[in-house]
């Protein structure tokens, strides 16, 4: 019970960074490597704030300064024309000195015996189970979060930006602003993923520099779990799929890790290859397809000269 | 309504490769003319729709459209008073977005809240509406994505689109082309319909000579980067096929050269286009 309580805990902090995740995947279809770096982003703000004794600008801040680091990816993929993955890559990599700066220079912050979110909640309903509390808390951020969203992505705007990721020439040739609605999505996609880092910090009690390596790969395999539950024929199944499938990822990690089907330390790996499979399955599927095709038409081949060879010795008999 | 003065355009300046695509062209078009355009390949058809959408800056020259200088205007800002149809159907639609929100896209005022919600009732009623005039069965499928509609659909839809924003000029890039006969009939049909009840300016870029004369109200024909042909009136309704195929040869000094053009100008008029 605690193993599932733990992982509904986690899974719903991180389906708020899986619900970015699909904003860039799925919507604007480019993937975005920013995750990494506005996750401990993330973490490290609303970490040092909670410190100060503002959680909840912690959290305010975060998500600010998430869509902040996202428009910066995103001005370089638009205005600056850099490859949308390296312009990832560049701001991930430009935000460790920032992390690193926001954290004080150190690669490890802890929050033992400040006030934070889940504490204060507690604190709020005191003759309530704490797991319980926690659950409430997490659900609530995630539930306004997915909202929010769906809410967002039926408004004018968000049309815009969904054209933008299914068309690029039907926009270009329209009056929206192509850069305009690439950079904005981004943004949000990566305030998401610094809210998600926000809360992961207060729930876990500490911030670290390395706490983001690797959330883009978790947040994707989220996301494509997900999609074996609901699939993404429209934006708001496709979000309900990122935060169910966070929640199924969170589980699977748990059991796999309780069953000590393998170490702790080989979770990233695992991640990478359930992406890998996931992403390659129509490939094999086309592979498949296509052996398949060849083995029937030899066949067909073999019976055929059969068929003639058949034919010939009866022509010789006569 | 549309002026263009001296349009200059010369692709890869300064190499081996240097075409002149645009050469110092003028046009002037009035409110409400429906003018056909024809050329042979690389005459610079396309390359006048990209200069008046934007798509590059000219070398020199100027456009003017309703009274406001685009010639430096971004594409995007362009858009709102040009409407453009792709030739191809894919390229004008969202296929993963709903006929209703494709509309909504295109129905985009200026001044409008960008956070007001896509595709309001009134909205809704209005693209069903206007759907149904098309009479292509779409009025009961606004929900439907669009990915899923044949091309003669999302073409008619893309038709729609451009001009659901009542645009000033109304681009049409060869776009009954990729149809199949009956579809690009009754596009073509469609459009006529379009342009005459909102009265709109509209340019179109076809291969088919026939279609050319038959349809607008003028006629040029474009040979390298300049127009060697500019018919209306008296003078267009008498003009042939053949007349028109002499015409350019004396002209242009050559044989035209569309391998498009010469299969389906060659006397027989094609029958979908027949009066």
């Amino acid at each position: 019970m605690t193993l599932f309580i733990g992982s509904l805990h986690l899974g719903l902090i991180y389906g708020l960074m899986a619900l970015g995740i699909s904003i860039t995947f799925r919507i604007l279809k480019t993937p975005d490597l920013t995750t990494d770096g506005s996750f401990t982003l993330g973490t490290a703000i609303s970490a040092s704030l909670a410190i100060l004794g503002m959680p909840g600008y912690g959290i305010l801040f975060a998500i600010l300064c998430g869509g902040l680091a996202g428009a910066v990816t995103g001005l370089l993929q638009t205005k600056l024309n850099i490859h949308p993955i390296l312009s990832g890559i560049l701001t991930m990599s430009g935000l460790y000195s920032v992390n690193l700066y926001i954290l004080g220079a150190r690669s490890n912050v802890s929050l033992l015996g400040s006030e934070h979110l889940f504490s204060q909640a507690a604190a709020l309903f005191p003759h309530i189970n704490r797991n319980f509390v926690r659950l409430w808390v997490a659900f609530l951020l995630c539930a306004a979060c997915f909202s929010v969203l769906t809410w967002f992505f039926r408004t004018h705007l968000g049309l815009c930006i969904r054209a933008t990721g299914d068309n690029d020439d039907m926009v270009r040739a329209s009056s929206i602003d192509v850069d305009r609605m690439r950079i904005i999505a981004v943004a949000l996609s990566n305030a998401c993923v610094g809210f998600s880092g926000a809360v992961a910090a207060q729930y876990q009690g500490f911030a670290d520099i390395g706490g983001g390596v690797g959330m883009m790969v978790v947040g994707l395999a989220s996301v494509i779990i997900g999609e074996m539950f609901f699939g993404h024929r429209s934006v708001t199944l496709g979000f309900l799929s990122a935060v169910c499938g966070s929640v199924v990822y969170r589980l699977i990690i748990a059991l796999a890790l309780k069953s000590d089907f393998f170490p702790a330390y080989a979770l990233k790996l695992v991640s990478a290859l359930i992406v890998v499979t996931a992403l390659s399955l129509p490939a094999v599927r086309d592979r498949l397809r296509v052996f398949g095709l060849k083995r029937e038409a030899l066949r067909r081949k073999t019976l055929n000269q059969e068929a003639l060879g058949e034919g010939e010795l009866r022509a010789d008999d006569r | 309504m549309l002026t263009i003065d001296k349009a200059q355009k010369t692709f890869q300046r300064g190499t081996p490769g240097e075409r002149i695509a645009l050469d110092r062209l003028s046009l002037n078009l009035k409110r409400g003319e429906f003018l056909t355009i024809i050329g042979s390949n690389g005459a610079g058809k396309s390359t006048l729709f990209n200069a008046i959408t934007g798509a590059f800056l000219l070398d020199g020259g100027s456009i003017v459209l309703a009274g406001t200088d685009i010639t430096w205007m971004p594409p995007h800002k362009r858009a709102f008073t040009i409407g453009y149809l792709f030739q191809d159907p894919m390229k004008g639609t969202a296929p993963g977005m709903s006929v209703e929100e494709n509309l909504a896209l295109a129905y985009s005022r200026r001044k409008a809240w960008p956070l007001r919600i896509g595709v309001s009732k009134k909205d809704s009623a209005l693209f069903r509406e206007r759907l149904a005039r098309l009479d292509m069965g779409l009025e009961d499928r606004v929900k439907t994505k669009v990915g899923l509609l044949s091309g003669g659909q999302r073409q008619a839809l893309a038709l729609l689109m451009s001009t659901v924003g009542e645009p000033h000029l109304l681009l049409l890039d060869e776009h009954t082309a990729a149809l199949d006969p009956a579809a690009a009939e009754r596009i073509m049909r469609v459009t006529c319909g379009v342009i005459e009840n909102q009265r709109l300016t509209a340019m179109m870029i076809t291969h088919n000579i026939q279609q050319a004369l038959h349809f607008g109200s003028r006629t040029i024909m474009l040979e390298e980067g300049r127009i060697i042909v500019d018919i209306a009136g008296e003078e267009r309704k008498k003009m042939t096929v053949p007349r028109l195929l002499e015409l350019y040869s004396r002209r242009s000094r050559k044989e035209l050269d569309n391998d498009r053009i010469l299969l389906e100008g060659s006397g027989v008029p094609p029958s979908e286009f027949e009066v």
